[in-house]
């Protein structure tokens, strides 16, 4: 099985969806780069390269660059949905949906409400995300829950190369308007890809590993980071049940609360802000309807309520660790800390 | 191209039916909103129909508008039923959107009628994405942007005149200025002038007495002609007024009493009937049978309306998603 | 027996890069001769019983249960009686000084190639000489060429051995005609012509059993042995829910449970195990192959073909091997196959060239 990047899994994506179905346009600021110059029109392939190669491959027209102006342009991709296209807008850094929510939140996703169910606006809507690049406050931030909280979208957030490819796949394939999630930090990250086209289902959970103990429920990159975790602690005997939600929305509360009536712990994983996020939502649903199995309070690792710093000293405190995911799931076992273990 | 006093006596009649039955049923509305019959607010179209059936005449299914939350006048332009319309307006089940849109998010796309829109200055864009879905597919079918003066000053729209020239997309931007944002004058809101804000991009803009059906249609004749050629945008500056308040229950304090019965005196029906009288394409009694038909189908809808069932309330949660 | 010899984690299949030991079954000091089970290891398919590579005296077990090593690591020293501790020791130092485990990309003996033959696109994996009677492997519904990878080195030691991917399976393409075993056969057919492979062994697992079956009736010169591994096609009955819940549940937990119908010791399904098979079901039309496949030759508990006339009508040698505790497919299907030499393996289950690959290959190869 080919081993394939994170950013190689997206781009093949796009490719294979590209050549089944003459629809679906790409459109973003600098998706291609060089627009207009002189030189290379296709030099950029997006700020982080992953749609390099498209717009040499499917023409001007289907790989639209686009002005700097994300209103118009995440706007015309909704408008475009609703009459028969299939548009991969990308929203570059999910910080600048602050300009262009509009056309999101209140046209993209109540189409198919406010008109009677006669709408389909199938649209992706690709952002990066989350903390680590060292790009402060403003192209650092999660935010996914704040698409999550709104009817109409649905949010996906894979957590490695494979689910990269088969999430985007069925985003594409999705009738409904998806916002797609790249953690930047994952773009260079490696795992087994098939070179077949492939979809992974929305709203079904990835159990990445079964144990007795705890519970730990984590999103995007920060499933990596909890299977880190649990390694760990399996080898001091604590074993956990990693849940990769794979969407937020829709969301598989079937298998959180069944995997937290097994373990009785849950630990949830969330790189965002800790109020009103999905860390908050995640305990909200065990706490209203697995109380009953609950051997001990729910813990949650997530952000602070601070934007992300820039310096490397205070970003890295900022972003959940593998050690603070450990010493969650020690006091859920009623271990205490490391740090008052030692 | 045929002007506006060359069209058939089908046509013409067929532009008189659309104005006076936006007309009637707004009256309509005006009416019943007083009564108390209406939920919410409705914000009426009366007076501006010059713009939106000049424009429409000359689309079809191929091509889509996206519309303001006065929005009324552009679905029955556009070929919207009223018959739903109506129900839709008053919340019923069997309304155009099952009874969860509302007078503000009428739409019908079916019919290219990319919705009412309660978010002012949204529509741009989104027309601009239907002309991009008409270029992609060559359809040969173009985008129209319906919007007031006060959406002028959004973004949205100014990106949106930007993005249609550099995509060179087959769209026609229809600033329909009533003189009032609201209750704000756009003679103090409005920095510059429309025309040049169109030409500052790059596009052919034009200035139109939006009252006088022959010019709205002449003048939209040709930038649709230009935009299905594949020659790009063209911006409409329309100049007209609205009868009635910013919505139902405006008492238009901010228009002096002679202001409004200037308005009244310019009035886009009275016009087009002397027209058409005047260099005798249509007799009187073709106007006055068409008044009697749209009276009749109105009253018909209102009734129907009134007489509909709310939606069940397991509708509530319905329609958020195609598969979920 | 002379000298120090290594027992190491072996390479059962393309994508096993380590094992975890899950037992001992002998201790330091015991004696054992080539072939006997002396422990347990577990690889990211399936849990397996490894049969000592040599003969002698096991002097000193180095891999530790639960530890997990990669191909090819020392896992135990085999010496000769009164070998020096000391050179033993020597031994060990040397052989992890030199180790090198295999890199997960790396060029790592053959590889699955997936080529095109008249009127399919086939995965396949060739290993073995160039010369000897081939054998082509032929897995069941819903599995691919992986699943014999217990057995294909093993067969391969003298003979050329093909395993392929049915239509509609792994990285085959996925068109399956009308999903028939017919359709399938016809696969196989244009495979081997392709690749000149007269006179083969065929080996079928479960439907490719019954694939082989038709093979062997359709194209007889092609064909001169068969092994049928739990066969579909000689009894009335299947159990539907194992074919129902194989196609219809998308979540691991639920498919785990389908997947343990296949064997008798439900903790021989690993993780990977089913991780593998969402990942072939999602797939472009690995579903609706499935589906067709199913709908051709199943039917709720029943099944659609009836092969005992044909195999009474057969000219080669045929061998059976099932499982006792099968709960796809009864043992009891057996008892009607008339001319066939039958092997039953007391509580082994329906993929029993998996859970006992040696006394398989031994069957295969006796």
């Amino acid at each position: 099985m080919p081993m394939k990047s994170y950013r190689e899994a997206i781009n093949e994506a796009l490719v294979q969806e590209m050549e089944r179905d003459e629809r679906v346009i790409l459109m973003g600021e600098d998706i291609s780069g060089g627009t207009g110059g002189n030189g290379d029109q296709d030099a950029w392939g997006g700020p982080l390269g992953v749609t390099k190669g498209l717009r040499p491959k499917f023409g001007p027209d289907r790989v639209l660059d686009t002005h700097l102006a994300e209103i118009s342009f995440v706007g015309a991709a909704a408008g475009a949905a609703a009459t028969g296209l299939r548009p991969v807008v990308e929203l570059m850094f999910v910080d600048f949906m602050g300009v262009c929510f509009d056309q999101i939140f209140n046209q993209a996703a109540k189409f198919r409400y406010m008109f009677g169910g006669k709408a389909v606006t199938p649209m992706v809507v690709r952002m990066m995300y989350g903390a680590g690049f060292r790009a402060a406050s403003q192209h650092s931030q999660c935010l996914y829950p704040m698409f999550t909280h709104i009817p109409g979208l649905k949010v996906a957030l894979p957590s490695n190369a494979y689910e990269a490819k088969g999430l985007l796949t069925q985003a594409i394939r999705d009738d409904d308007p998806v916002m797609f999630f790249e953690h930047k930090m994952l773009y260079d990250e490696t795992a087994e890809v098939p070179d077949e086209p492939y979809a992974i289902p929305f709203g079904e959970a990835n159990v990445t590993r079964e144990g007795d103990d705890v519970t730990v429920v984590a999103f995007g990159r920060m499933v990596n980071i909890a299977g880190q975790a649990a390694d760990s602690l399996a080898k001091a005997g604590i074993t956990c049940t990693v849940v990769d939600p794979r969407t937020t929305s829709p969301l598989d509360t079937e298998t959180i609360l069944e995997t937290v009536e097994e373990t009785g712990r849950l630990v949830v994983v969330d790189e965002a802000h800790p109020r009103c996020s999905m860390a908050s939502d995640i305990a909200g649903l065990v706490a209203e309807n697995a109380f009953g199995a609950l051997k001990a309070p729910i813990r949650l690792v997530t952000a602070p309520h601070a934007p992300v710093p820039f310096s490397p000293a205070l970003e890295d405190a900022y972003i959940p660790s593998v050690g603070k995911i450990e010493d969650a799931v020690r006091d859920a076992m009623g271990h205490g800390s490391r740090e008052a273990a030692e | 191209m045929v002007s506006g006093l060359q069209l058939s006596r089908e046509d013409l009649t067929q532009a008189y039916r659309r104005m006076r039955r936006i007309r009637v049923f707004e009256n309509a509305l005006h009416a019943e909103f007083a009564a108390g019959e209406i939920p919410g607010f409705v914000h009426l179209y009366a007076g501006e129909e010059a713009s939106g059936v000049g424009v429409c005449m000359h689309l079809d299914d191929r091509d889509a508008i996206a519309s303001t939350h006065r929005g009324h006048g552009h679905c029955i332009a556009k070929g919207v039923e009223t018959g739903p319309m109506m129900m839709e307006i008053f919340g019923r089940e069997g309304g155009i959107c099952g009874g969860k849109g509302g007078s503000m998010h009428i739409a019908d796309l079916s019919r290219g009628m990319l919705g009412a829109n309660g978010i002012v200055g949204a529509g741009g864009p989104l027309a601009c994405g239907a002309a991009l879905t008409a270029k992609t597919l060559g359809t040969g079918g173009v985008g129209v942007a319906f919007y007031g003066d006060g959406a002028s000053n959004q973004g949205s729209i100014l990106e949106s005149y930007n993005l249609a020239k550099i995509w060179n997309l087959p769209m026609v931007f229809v600033c329909e200025d009533n003189g009032f944002a609201e209750s704000t004058a756009s003679s103090w809101s409005v920095g510059g002038s429309q025309i040049d804000r169109g030409k500052g991009f790059g596009i052919p803009s034009r200035e139109v007495n939006g009252n006088d059906f022959f010019e709205v249609f002449n003048t939209a004749g040709e930038a649709i002609e230009r935009a299905r050629a594949g020659e790009g945008p063209t911006l409409l500056h329309m100049r007209l007024a609205r009868y009635y308040g910013h919505f139902e229950g405006d008492a238009m304090t901010y228009k002096t009493a002679e202001e409004q019965a200037t308005e009244k005196a310019n009035d886009p029906l009275d016009f087009f009937r002397g027209r058409v009288i005047e260099t005798q394409l249509l007799r009187q009694t073709d106007l006055d049978a068409v008044d009697a038909e749209i009276d009749a189908e109105i009253a018909e809808a209102l009734a129907a309306a009134k007489a509909a069932p709310m939606p069940p309330t397991d509708q509530l949660t319905t329609d958020v998603y195609v598969s979920y | 027996m002379s000298g120090i010899e290594a027992i190491t984690m072996p390479k059962w299949g393309l994508a096993m890069l380590e094992g975890t030991v899950t037992g001992w079954d002998v201790a330091e000091g015991d004696e054992v001769s080539a072939g006997q089970e002396i422990m347990e290891i577990e690889t990211s398919k399936i849990a397996n019983v490894y049969e000592s590579p040599v003969s002698g005296v096991i002097n000193r077990i180095v891999a530790t249960e639960g530890e997990t090593l990669p191909v090819g690591a020392l896992l135990a020293v085999v010496a000769g009686a009164g070998t020096e501790s000391s050179a033993v020791d020597a031994y060990i130092a040397d052989f992890q000084e030199n180790f090198v485990p295999p890199e997960p990309d790396g060029d790592d003996g053959p590889a699955a190639q997936t080529i095109e033959v008249p009127g399919f696109t086939i995965r396949r994996l060739a290993m073995g000489p160039g010369t000897g009677t081939p054998i082509v492997l032929i897995h069941g519904f819903g599995a691919d060429l992986e699943s014999w990878a217990f057995n294909q080195a093993d067969l391969a030691a003298e003979r050329p051995v093909h395993a392929i991917d049915l239509p509609g399976h792994g990285g085959s393409g996925k068109d399956v005609g009308d999903g028939s075993v017919s359709a399938l056969s016809a696969a196989v057919v244009a495979y081997m012509r392709h690749e000149g492979l007269p006179d083969a062994h065929l080996v079928g697992h479960s439907l490719g059993g019954a694939v082989a079956v038709e093979v062997a009736r359709g194209e007889p010169d092609l064909v001169s042995a068969l092994t049928l591994v739990a066969p579909a096609g000689f009894g009335p009955d299947i159990a539907g829910d194992f074919i129902d819940g194989f196609i219809s549940q998308s979540r691991a937990r639920r498919l785990r449970g389908v997947l343990e119908m296949l064997v008798s010791d439900p903790g021989l399904v690993t993780t990977d195990m089913v991780e593998g098979v969402l990942r072939f079901k999602r797939l472009d039309g690995a579903l609706d192959a499935l589906k067709a496949v199913a709908a051709a030759n199943f039917e709720g508990n029943a099944q659609r073909n009836d092969l005992r006339d044909h195999l009474s009508g057969l000219s080669q040698p045929v061998r059976v091997v099932w499982g006792s505790e099968d709960r796809v497919l009864s043992a009891s299907h057996a008892d009607g196959m008339e001319g066939a030499r039958i092997t039953l393996l007391e509580g082994a289950g329906h993929i029993v060239h998996m859970e006992r690959a040696a006394e398989v290959n031994r069957t295969i190869l006796g």
